[in-house]
């Protein structure tokens, strides 16, 4: 099963990916306003 | 507007642009276009396992060959293309801007109706890998990874000049979905060409089992699930007129999504030869799914909070809430499968085919419905032709996706106690296979029935989206837009983070760079197997590899789609072995590429067939079924009694497989077109002898009889413990 030794780091490489783009978008402060989005999101009808 | 205006220094010039809607409109046609062939094909094939006499005795009708088809239309061609309808329309309006190219979203489209195109020549004509959603040939993988490729420098491209800060959750989904399709896809195409249009996967037996769950979980993972989820962030709330329930849920259920998502995929080896510590792994993971997924669903169906007036009358929110119930039960249903002793009685059974169409029927077919129902008059500036036909289509498809579910669900349950069922004394209450199969035919017509069913709505939706197209103004236009353009840096926390955010969002198109590094690491992984291949097989001495002529039976078994009806897996329980005999080890597959252990048992195991029937058996099975088992459902395939065996290709053959690893000698392989000849010569003389007719030494029964006696002789032979 050397398979293991190439898929477990992948899978923990994809996963560190998520956790630092998670980090990184937090730090942006992406996700400081997690209320008016959704409302914006109606608000841009066209004409 | 003016109360949020309090900082005039940060807000750019305003910018007027248009939306491409017409790319939008592309995609949403040839997802309707391919979904009327991918059901119709589905319907076709169910009612195949109904009667056998549908496969026609035609080689390119036959359920091996159309299967897969029906899944690859199913899941890239219809859900593929609705995906992109979505995509392209929402993320323009949530990043206020028009696509980064046009020229991009053109060479996207037309690329991948190509590439569509090409799958349905070729997996008719038996050119297949035979791992599951992921069938097709090397050179149409190559186009399928350039396409994506192009897709995702063209969205991240979007994302870099957009004119919205913040990326609303729908654009969250979708990078998820963009980046992991891509390195799924790399990993589990690994393939050394023989020729044009057949290659050998770089694993084999276990680790070949391990990459493609891995890839087949994660494609209903990435692309029937979390881009689905991002539409529905979308398209539900605009629908409703209502804002997501909870957006602090939708980023935290995306979180733990994609975290968690990767690692189910052993649940579909349970019991089998995969190491078990990957099984148990592969099953806490799924069931911990269940809380994100609900999530979703929950945030989904809270949605509508005080809109319920507004779905009892309005088709497209029936169809949404149907969506997200049916995506519920299936990420109840799921989880539970995974359970090693639930799987044990639901594998390879109808019930796996039945849990699939609540997730695909349900879930992913009404979301597309329901986006396109409200998609289309604002596309074509017009109003839907008729509400009344498109209830129908909800009634219609709901009832066929019911019925459908329900009736492979007790299918699946009938036939797995039937299998399991041990008497007092020790023996199987029913001993012959074919008994289970033919007691769960009249549930096979009813799944048909509700294929139909469902079908038909779709019917209804076309004939209505067709009406109200036609309806519309003749003149079509980009929709206009305006944004003031985006000042980047304008974070009130001045960290030192921040500044290097500043200086990289200034720097060129960061995300396609980015784009293009993903895309270096997969190509990385996609190298590295190579250099360790050798390592790749654990190689046992009691296991002899293939001889030419078995290697060339085992590709047409391929071709053919066998392994959507049969496995070669025996799991270690009683049941099994007393059934098909000693359960299975990973040794014995270890030359076996593609592994073909199977996921659905429409017809018996085949791991230990070898030498269980003499040669005439086969020979007459392969030419009617029922000529030996009395009431088998299985199809003729009177094709490879005409078909010549191609032996020229073999030494090629046996280089690559050397090159992968697999002990030949230089003298097997320069002789193996005439060792191949000389062994089916004396095969055919065999059979002569009993009774068969003469001349059938050229004819591709031979190799194929070859390749069935092969299997489980190794374990026959005592070589392996």
């Amino acid at each position: 099963m050397k398979i293991i030794h190439l898929m477990v780091p992948m899978a923990l490489m994809m996963g560190a990916g998520f956790l630092g783009a998670f980090i990184w978008f937090v730090r942006k402060g992406q996700f400081d306003d997690l209320e008016t989005p959704a409302h914006r999101i109606l608000l841009e009808e066209e004409k | 507007m003016s109360t949020i205006n309090t900082q005039p220094a940060l807000q750019g010039e305003m910018e007027h642009f248009r939306y491409d809607d017409g790319i939008v409109k592309k995609f949403l046609v040839m997802s309707m276009i391919f979904a009327l062939v991918a059901f119709l094909v589905g319907v076709l094939i169910a009612f195949q396992l109904s009667d056998w006499r549908l496969n026609f005795n035609t080689s390119f009708l036959t359920f091996g060959r159309l299967r897969p088809l029906h899944t690859n239309a199913a899941i890239f061609a219809f859900a593929g293309n609705a995906i992109f309808a979505g995509i392209y329309y929402s993320t323009q309006r949530l990043l206020k801007t028009r696509m980064f190219s046009d020229t991009l979203s053109n060479i996207h489209f037309w690329g991948w109706q190509l590439i569509i195109v090409a799958a349905a020549v070729t997996l008719p004509l038996g050119v297949s890998v035979a791992k599951e959603y992921a069938e097709l040939e090397w050179p149409i993988d190559l186009a399928i990874t350039l396409v994506w490729v192009v897709f995702a420098v063209n969205f991240f491209g979007t994302i870099h000049k957009r004119r919205e800060k913040h990326m609303y959750v729908a654009i969250w989904f979708y990078i998820a979905t963009i980046l992991t399709v891509a390195l799924l896809h790399v990993v589990n195409s690994i393939n050394l060409p023989v020729s044009l249009w057949k290659s050998y996967p770089v694993f084999a037996s276990a680790q070949d089992a391990l990459v493609q769950w891995w890839y087949g979980h994660n494609a209903v993972a990435f692309f029937l699930t979390t881009p689905f989820l991002g539409l529905m962030y979308y398209y539900l709330p605009k629908a409703a007129n209502r804002p997501v329930y909870s957006y602090r849920l939708s980023i935290v259920h995306f979180w733990s999504l994609v975290f968690i998502y990767i690692w189910a995929g052993p649940h579909h080896l349970l019991y089998t030869a995969l190491p078990d510590w990957a099984q148990t792994l592969g099953m806490i993971f799924s069931v911990m799914l269940i809380a994100p997924s609900w999530g979703g669903m929950i945030n989904g169906l809270l949605t509508l909070r005080g809109a319920w007036d507004k779905v009892r009358v309005d088709p497209i929110l029936k169809m949404f809430v149907a969506g997200l119930t049916f995506y519920g039960m299936a990420t109840f249903e799921g989880p539970m499968m995974s359970i090693k002793s639930v799987n044990l009685l639901a594998h390879y059974t109808d019930w796996i085919i039945g849990h699939v169409h609540g997730g695909t029927l349900g879930w992913n077919g009404f979301m597309s419905f329901a986006m396109f129902y409200w998609l289309v008059p604002k596309l074509w500036r017009t109003n839907l032709y008729s509400v009344r036909l498109a209830n129908w289509h909800f009634w219609t498809g709901l009832l066929g996706t019911l019925t459908y579910y329900i009736s492979m669900v007790v299918a699946g349950l009938t036939q797995g106690l039937m299998l399991r069922a041990i008497d007092a004394s020790g023996k199987l209450v029913y001993p012959d296979f074919v008994e289970t199969a033919t007691k769960i035919v009249p549930l096979y017509w009813v799944r048909a029935f509700g294929g139909t069913l469902y079908l038909a709505g779709f019917i209804l939706m076309i004939y209505n989206i067709w009406m109200t197209v036609r309806s519309a103004p003749a003149k079509q236009q980009d929709e206009e837009a305006q944004a003031p353009k985006l000042v980047v840096g304008e974070s009130i926390v001045n960290t030192s983070v921040d500044k290097l955010h500043r200086k990289l969002e200034g720097m060129g198109s960061l995300f396609a760079e980015l784009t293009f590094i993903a895309v270096l690491i997969g190509g990385a992984i996609e190298i590295l197997p190579t250099f360790f291949v050798g390592e790749m097989v654990e190689a046992h001495p009691g296991v002899t590899p293939y001889t030419a002529l078995q290697l060339q039976g085992r590709d047409i078994y391929v071709r053919e789609g066998c392994y959507v009806c049969h496995s070669q897996m025996i799991r270690p329980v009683e049941a099994e072995t007393l059934r098909y005999g000693a359960y299975s080890r990973s040794e014995e597959s270890v030359y076996d590429r593609p592994f073909q252990w199977g996921s659905k048992r429409t017809g018996p195991d085949l791991a230990r067939v070898g030498g269980k029937y003499p040669d005439l058996w086969h020979f007459r099975h392969m030419l009617n079924p029922r000529d030996v088992v009395n009431g088998s459902i299985m199809p003729s395939y009177p094709w490879l009694f005409e078909n010549r065996t191609d032996f020229k290709v073999l030494s090629r053959k046996l280089e690559v497989m050397t090159q992968l690893g697999v002990p030949y000698t230089e003298a097997q392989v320069k002789s193996a077109e005439a060792d191949a000849m000389a062994e089916a010569q004396a095969l055919a003389e065999g059979l002569t002898e009993q009774g068969a007719p003469p001349k059938t030494a050229d004819k591709e029964i031979i190799p194929l009889i070859a390749y069935l006696q092969k299997l489980g002789a190794d374990f026959r032979k005592g070589g392996i413990k």
